[in-house]
């Protein structure tokens, strides 16, 4: 098979194991991965910050940026910049410990959310046969922090926006749950690696029937949702609660929040594009040799990021199209509409299941 | 039943409005050469302002250098910050002998104001005028505090009667 990663990440994994003792070996594995990681997240971070600016400028006839660098692709680097450059100041009455802490908590777990992820055929941190059940269980915990910062901050302001999110996130968290199940049920399997394995005929979106699709929207509603994104960003709200939870952080603290927010879009559009659009997986289309064959040669990873970005250009297109919910109206879309309708789909997709009629 | 009915309703049109938002949205991220926004310093010779654009006051005078105010100070009274002030001199009529009043210094202060357009719209003769020239910037406070009326200027005939 062409562009296989596994072979690469074995030959580094026998050489450090001839070289050092397991134990060390291991230790060497984490700081590389860990090293990847942090490189991924600022990556990112500089990527999205430019092309959401693009986005949304072109969305409202504008320019956007276009003086740092040529068309402002230093734009991203010079805004980082300052936010280095800044003063990292907490308030008097704030919290300190709490209040330093929570952002990195929001941090990490944007980062430990990417380990199950598979970026490319062998490219994986960590090969879990519970995936999508881990990524689930640990995107919860950053409400902890969205909410240990509105604490701390002791903020009218800060306070309001983080109960918001954390009314928003467990919410919300249902049905993405619910839609992600579907996916599990068609597939058989939790692991990620299963679920891109079995897409190899098809991607689940057309392979599922009309259930798969309404699974589709609905996981991409409740993932903007959890992203704390326009259309559904009561958590920050310019207009009512100055910024929200990061109201009263500065410097390369509120850089973190801002950081972990891509990251997490990028989770969740990597997530979407794993389970309904095949993953790393070429386009193919059964009878059609020569083409199947000239998809192969496009190498996985530029499918996988292929996917993901366009759903990050859906969840953008989304922001600069759809004005604000109000909060009844953000809670009523998900216990009366999203809610019953991915509990029917779920039940529509264990028919279809136990029937064999999917392909 | 019915409530059935409006619950399916409701979700169809509400996907079709959200439809109907990004394809004009859509619409307009895949034409942006149609972009509103002008690159200012680069097109300084083409640049478009709009009519009704306030730069800054500026007293209108004509070829023979004369201009229309009559010192009457409805624009000093109008200005809401003091930003303008009328210094009188006194000047003998050459065709009555007459010794009357007339503006001796239009003093505008640009640094205090506002562009309101209260004095233009107060201004009885049509006197002054907001201009489209808006690079005022400048390293002193000095040159913000302008003179007006062009020296040796006189007021034009017939704007009194």
């Amino acid at each position: 098979m062409l562009y296989d990663f596994s072979i690469l990440t074995s030959k580094i994994h026998n050489w450090l194991f001839a070289h050092c003792s397991p134990f060390w070996t291991m230790m060497f594995e984490f700081i590389m991965v860990g090293v990847c990681v942090l490189g991924i997240c600022v990556l990112l971070a500089l990527i999205f910050v430019y092309m959401e600016r693009k986005v949304a400028a072109f969305m409202q006839i504008r320019l956007g940026p276009n003086r740092v660098g040529p068309k402002g692709i230093f734009q991203a680097v010079a805004d980082v910049l300052k936010l280095v450059l800044k003063e990292g100041f907490s308030p008097r009455t704030s919290d300190k410990f709490l209040f330093n802490l929570a952002p990195f908590i929001v941090m990490t777990v944007a980062m430990l959310v990417l380990a199950p992820i598979p970026f490319a055929k062998g490219l994986q941190m960590y090969d879990i046969n519970i995936g999508v059940f881990y990524i689930s269980a640990v995107s919860s915990i950053s409400v902890i922090g969205i909410l240990m910062a509105g604490w701390a901050s002791n903020s009218k302001y800060s306070l309001l926006g983080a109960m918001r999110s954390g009314a928003q996130i467990v919410s919300y968290e249902l049905s993405a749950g619910l839609s992600i199940i579907v996916i599990v049920a068609l597939a058989g399997s939790m692991s990620m690696n299963d679920i891109v394995e079995s897409q190899r005929t098809g991607w689940w979106i057309f392979k599922g029937h009309i259930p798969a699709l309404i699974a589709f929207v609905i996981f991409i509603i409740a993932g903007t949702a959890e992203l704390n994104r326009a259309p559904f960003d009561m958590a920050e709200a310019e207009s009512e609660l100055t910024a929200g939870f990061h109201t009263e952080y500065t410097g390369m603290r509120f850089a973190m929040f801002f950081m972990a927010e891509y990251v997490n879009m990028f989770t969740v559009c990597a997530i979407g594009a794993t389970l309904f659009l095949g993953g790393w997986m070429p386009f193919h289309v059964s009878n059609f040799e020569g083409f199947n064959h000239i998809m192969d040669f496009v190498p996985p990873i530029v499918w996988f990021f292929g996917k993901t970005f366009f759903l990050i250009f859906v969840i953008m297109w989304f922001r600069w199209t759809f004005p604000r919910l109000r909060i009844d109206q953000l809670l009523t879309l998900e216990w009366k509409y999203l809610m019953p309708i991915s509990l029917v789909n779920m039940i529509l997709v264990a028919l279809i299941v136990i029937m064999g009629w999917h392909f | 039943m019915q409530y059935i009915v409006t619950y399916i309703g409701t979700i169809f049109r509400a996907l079709n409005s959200l439809r109907k938002g990004m394809k004009l949205t859509g619409y307009y991220f895949t034409h942006h050469k149609q972009i509103v926004t002008q690159q200012y310093p680069e097109n300084r010779k083409e640049m478009f302002i709009g009519e009704r654009f306030r730069g800054e006051v500026v007293l209108t005078h004509d070829a023979n250098n004369e201009h229309r105010c009559t010192g009457c100070t409805a624009c000093e009274i109008a200005c809401p910050n003091g930003t303008i002030k009328i210094l009188y001199k006194n000047v003998v009529d050459t065709e009555t002998g007459k010794k009357k009043k007339a503006i001796d210094e239009f003093v505008y202060h640009l640094g205090m104001c506002t562009f309101c357009n209260l004095c233009i719209i107060a201004c009885p003769t049509d006197a002054i005028v907001m201009s489209h020239d808006f690079e005022h910037s400048t390293y002193d406070r000095k040159p913000l505090n302008k003179i007006l009326n062009k020296p040796g200027s006189k007021l034009m005939k017939g704007v009194e009667d």
